[in-house]
């Protein structure tokens, strides 16, 4: 089990180097130049080579990128070219945002993924055609979309939930969650009916296993065989699928959070985006890079965790 | 490939998908002569007006023709997919190919590239090629299909491994044609469906990310007329005019839709036949009316007084799963007595319907069979003896684990993987003595181990099945049937699939505990050394009849049908060294008798 956890964390660190590298030759190749953009038109030829030193910019590439690593390991990111506030400030007052998010998204989808998987499994009929359509109409709405449409419905015309804003919890647990109810809800559309799917074929899968028909010869309940047993046994595909799911509600995270105006690290990025924000977009990433990390490190764990194979040799 | 097409083009919703994406296609090509006005033309005294027969769609916040808006939006939103799928094809058919066909150590190689791909948050990378690239969107559509090659390239890399690993390929390379020759020959033509369905999911996708980089503002700069933008625009109007949602998100989500449904009729028409696995297990039924029992005991009177069970006229079919397709008949007329402490065999060859008679009983027969008639009697201590319909599986229900405990041919699959043996027996304890502590029925469990001679009791409990040989598999099994002391054993062939001195151990042991217990045993096997070795009686079965019932010493003495003969004969304990051995054909034939 240690040995998996090792390899997976051994495997995540070309996947960092890869991205940030990535963000950092695309920056070289990019037909814009920050110290042009900085100064504006009117700077002269030597205000411009200073400010090119200064940015570190007539260094090579590689060794932009290794003084990049560098500070990055020591926990310096950098100062945003646009605010000029540490990057790392920055990432750290939107993280809370993102992560309540992502945890909100991460219950919703798998509470009700696997409630409905599992009915769909065990009564098939319409419930399973249901999710047949839902799960296309979930893939079909773009979130931001969908959100609107809950915002015009739950928020105008019924006023049940805000429209917009985020409350840290903190300060006030009732409004944070209540703020979060919308984002996640959009959010997770497509997650739950990606885990009902894969919930409801692998349950056929299990329920058709040798195990469950001795199970049953042995008197236990019905309830007990599929929340205990065939449950517990579909759970391994079920898992690997929500790991892609959370990688996918991160780019989902980052629409609502545009949507609903939350200050998260996907409107951080978002911003970035807009105002050329080379080292702030630098920072985003890694970060974001950092929390794929840990989903794929999670879904190890949890696939160790219910699978003994692995757990025990 | 033809006959793929015509698969396709025979479902009508594929046709809905292809006329929409063309409608969409065509207006987007020909706005500027479709659209009824100007996207950019500004009227703010007709600004967010209903559809009517000048707008057909209404107007949007600055009074500018939705519909106009929406055609002109059409041609970016495709040029986008189109660029995309480029990539993704090209990339992935490249790097699958190579990996698929050529293989060695690129294949690994590649293998780490896909993974890194599929594990990149899409989302943020466009964001920073759009931060780098000054908003391009060529650059944003670029970088999605790169990533979303990782999908394609799998697709294509499982496919030419099959094709690759084909006899016909290898006589091709071995008859010299080239690799480039056997690729655009034989391969291609192979993966083309796979491939085109994967495409048709990145296109999708490639809309939803189109449509979301403009709606975030990042793609073409306002007032240009783009999906994304009209989803913005709809935003900006969506507590006074909320109906610009409906357009401008019905326009993406249709299309998204469409190679969807497009990419969902290519899979299924690839897969052909796809059934569903789920078959919903008859649900028992029968009225238990004065009528109803009093047919039963009808069924049951010639029923020995001191029989602790008594079965009279199990029959079982298939269920008919189509209008033509008529259920067929897989045992009939299966009447059994089983004395208290007795051990009945069921003799028979394959298929003649001896697992199916004692899953009946337990009310487990598998899916696409059931009971279509039969009554059984169960002796109780100190109750009145219980009938009841064999296809009352609910009763039957009830009756499992106290009365009729079950051992299975394969002891391993028999057995949770995700749950300890330890486990296994503890919850089997206290779901038959409710109330016990997890800590007594531990203590019950390692008694129970002990009592089907496992060694090491307690550290076996803490193992995990696949710690564990088979013979001790099915040990722990027999243990596990007899946790909640049931009166009667149904044990389905359990030593067939052990070595042989396991098999003897085994046996060994069902003697004793049945000495022990005192409960009565129905044996099923094909194995006649078992019968003798273990079995009071035996019943013959031959293709879903039952042919005698008798003694065991009589049975093996003066089997009364020619059958049963045969099928002592065919027996190899007992054949001479260096002779075929007889098949029961050949005995029947030599005496002149058909069995059936």
């Amino acid at each position: 089990m240690l040995h998996l956890i090792l390899r997976r964390l051994a495997l995540s660190v070309p996947l960092l180097l890869l991205t940030t590298l990535l963000t950092f030759v695309l920056n070289s190749l990019a037909p814009s130049d920050l110290a042009r953009t900085m100064l504006g038109a009117d700077g002269s030829e030597e205000q411009y080579q200073a400010l090119r030193h200064d940015l570190g910019l007539d260094q090579p590439l590689l060794v932009r990128y290794g003084h990049w690593l560098k500070q990055a390991a020591m926990g310096d990111l950098g100062v945003s070219h646009f605010t000029k506030e540490p990057v790392l400030a920055l990432i750290n007052s939107r993280l809370g945002v993102t992560a309540s998010i992502m945890a909100g998204v991460l219950v919703v989808a798998l509470a009700a993924g696997l409630a409905l998987g599992v009915t769909s499994a065990l009564r098939g009929g319409w419930v399973g055609r249901a999710i047949d359509t839902l799960s296309l109409v979930g893939l079909t709405l773009p979130s931001f979309w969908v959100a609107l449409v809950l915002i015009a419905v739950f928020a105008v015309s019924l006023r049940w939930l805000p429209a917009t804003g985020y409350t840290p919890l903190r300060d006030d647990p009732r409004a944070w969650f209540l703020g979060l109810v919308l984002p996640v809800v959009s959010v997770s559309l497509v997650s739950i009916t990606t885990i009902a799917k894969q919930t409801r074929d692998a349950m056929n899968e299990v329920m058709g296993r040798d195990f469950i028909r001795s199970l049953r010869a042995c008197g236990l309940s019905e309830r007990r065989i599929i929340w205990q047993h065939a449950l517990r046994n579909a759970a391994l595909p079920v898992v690997t699928v929500l790991g892609l799911v959370m990688v996918n509600a991160i780019s989902g995270a980052v629409f609502v959070e545009r949507v609903f105006v939350l200050p998260g690290l996907g409107s951080l990025a978002v911003s970035a985006a807009q105002n050329n924000d080379i080292a702030l977009m630098q920072g985003a990433t890694l970060c974001f890079t950092l929390i794929t990390v840990c989903i794929n490190l999670g879904v190890d764990l949890s696939y160790g965790w219910l699978n003994p194979k692995v757990r025990v040799g | 490939m033809r006959a793929f097409l015509l698969r396709v083009l025979g479902r009508p919703l594929a046709w809905v998908a292809l006329a929409w994406l063309a409608a969409v296609l065509v207006g987007g090509l020909g706005a500027a002569h479709f659209a009824p006005f100007d996207p950019l033309e500004q009227d703010l005294l007709a600004a967010k007006q209903w559809p009517d027969a000048a707008h057909w769609l209404g107007t949007d916040e600055i009074g500018r023709d939705v519909a106009s808006r929406l055609l002109h939006g059409a041609w970016p939103t495709l040029l986008g997919v189109a660029q995309a799928l480029v990539v993704a094809g090209m990339l992935g058919l490249l790097m699958g190919l190579w990996a698929g066909y050529f293989g060695g150590r690129l294949d690994s190689v590649i293998a780490q590239v896909t993974n890194l791909l599929q594990s990149m948050p899409l989302i943020i990378i466009a964001l920073a090629v759009l931060t780098v690239f000054n908003r391009s969107m060529l650059a944003a559509m670029v970088t999605f299909g790169i990533l979303a090659s990782a999908g394609t390239t799998r697709v294509v890399r499982s496919a030419a491994l099959a094709v690759r690993h084909e006899l016909y390929i290898e006589a091709a390379r071995i008859s010299g044609l080239s690799d480039a020759a056997i690729i655009v020959h034989h391969v291609l033509p192979r993966i083309v469906g796979p491939v085109i369905v994967q495409l048709a999911l990145v296109a999708a996708i490639a809309v939803l990310v189109q449509t979301g980089v403009s709606f975030l503002g990042l793609g073409v700069p306002p007032p240009a007329p783009t999906w994304g933008s009209a989803i913005l625009d709809a935003s900006v109007a969506l507590i006074d005019f909320p109906w610009l949602l409906v357009p401008s998100g019905g326009v993406v989500a249709l299309t998204i839709l469409a190679f969807g449904v497009l990419g969902d009729s290519l899979r299924d028409s690839a897969v052909a036949a796809w059934a569903r696995p789920v078959q919903r297990r008859a649900r028992a039924r029968g009225g238990d009316d004065a009528a109803a029992r009093a047919a039963r005991e009808a069924a049951l009177a010639d029923a020995p007084a001191g029989a602790l069970l008594s079965v009279r006229g199990l029959a079982i079919a298939t269920t008919a799963t189509g209008p033509l397709d008529a259920p067929r008949v897989l045992v009939q007329a299966l009447s059994l007595d089983l004395m208290p402490g007795q051990t009945l065999g069921l003799v028979g060859e394959s298929g003649s319907g001896k697992t199916l008679s004692i899953l009946a009983l337990m009310g487990l027969l598998p899916p696409g069979t059931r009971v279509t008639a039969g009554v059984l009697r169960l002796a109780r201590t100190g109750e009145a003896p219980l009938t009841l319909d064999i296809a009352d599986e609910a009763a039957l229900a009830a009756l499992r684990g106290r009365q009729l405990g079950m051992i299975f041919q394969e002891p391993m699959a028999a057995l949770d993987p995700c749950f300890t043996i330890g486990h296994h027996l503890g919850e089997v304890i206290r779901r038959h003595a409710p109330g016990t502590s997890h800590k007594a029925a531990r203590a019950q469990a390692i008694a129970l181990l002990e009592q089907v001679r496992i060694p090491d009791a307690a550290d076996v409990a803490r193992r995990y099945p696949h710690q564990v040989s088979g013979g001790m598999a099915q040990r722990v099994g027999i243990a596990r049937a007899l946790a909640p002391r049931p009166r009667i054993l149904l044990a389905d062939e359990p030593t067939t699939a052990l070595d042989v001195t396991v098999q003897a151990e085994i046996l060994e042991l069902l003697r004793t505990l049945k000495q022990e217990t005192g409960m009565s045993v129905v044996f099923v096997t094909h194995d006649w050394g078992v019968v003798a070795d273990i079995c009071d009686r035996a019943m013959v079965l031959y293709r879903g009849q039952v042919l005698e019932t008798q003694d065991i010493l009589d049975i093996f003495e003066r089997p009364r049908h020619a059958y049963t003969a045969a099928l002592l004969r065919a027996n190899p304990h007992h054949a001479p060294p260096g002779q075929r051995l007889p098949t029961v054909e050949d005995t029947l034939a030599a005496m002149g008798a058909t069995a059936a």
